[in-house]
């Protein structure tokens, strides 16, 4: 598999998937 | 003292524009210049002249961006980085700039020294050094994402977001 960080796409995908992750984490359990 | 705030917050701005600026020019326009710079000879006006001027700002920058930010805290840096209630989300993106200049400082700039032959390297530990700072580097821009969410909008609009 290929690492998504070689490329600016899957970059920028991998950080608006983070940026979800961390904000439903945020939202539904420490907020 | 309002103006310690005030000023902190301008300060956070300014610096942070400079480390993040830096950082999106090395991931999305030096990356790929370097690339065809090598290809045909071109690179050394990049790695000697553009690359050491853009990294010295680029840490120092990321220094002054995390000293403004924690003066901007002011009494609340603790409740924020132990994600109090109501800090949380400020709180989150705190650590993720924290990580993003431990980064900086341990991993791209002493690779970086290497590659760009600042400190003596075999061509190995070039390649390898060159793969751990490309890496991190892009690292950072994926954290960059949600850490500018969490301390820009995440935390001026957290109501509509419900954080």
């Amino acid at each position: 598999m290929k690492n998504p960080l070689d490329s600016l796409y899957g970059t920028v995908i991998s950080g608006l998937i983070l940026t979800a992750v961390l904000y439903l984490i945020v939202k539904n359990i420490l907020g | 003292m309002e103006v310690v705030p005030a000023l902190a917050r301008w300060l956070h701005f300014m610096a942070g524009i400079m480390w993040v600026g830096l950082l999106y020019y090395f991931n999305f326009v030096q990356v790929a210049a370097l690339k065809a710079a090598t290809a045909d000879g071109t690179n050394a006006g990049i790695t000697k002249h553009v690359a050491p001027r853009a990294l010295f700002y680029f840490r120092w920058a990321a220094v002054v961006t995390w000293l403004a930010g924690a003066a901007l805290l002011g009494n609340q840096f603790v409740n924020a980085f132990t994600l109090s209630k109501g800090m949380a989300g400020i709180g989150v993106g705190a650590w993720l700039g924290t990580i993003m200049l431990i980064n900086v400082w341990v991993l791209i700039w002493p690779n970086q020294q290497k590659i760009l032959g600042l400190k003596p390297a075999s061509d190995e530990q070039k390649a390898t050094a060159r793969r751990v700072a490309f890496l991190t580097s892009r690292a950072n821009v994926v954290l960059s994402m949600p850490m500018l969410f969490f301390m820009a909008a995440g935390w001026s609009h957290r109501a509509i977001f419900g954080l």
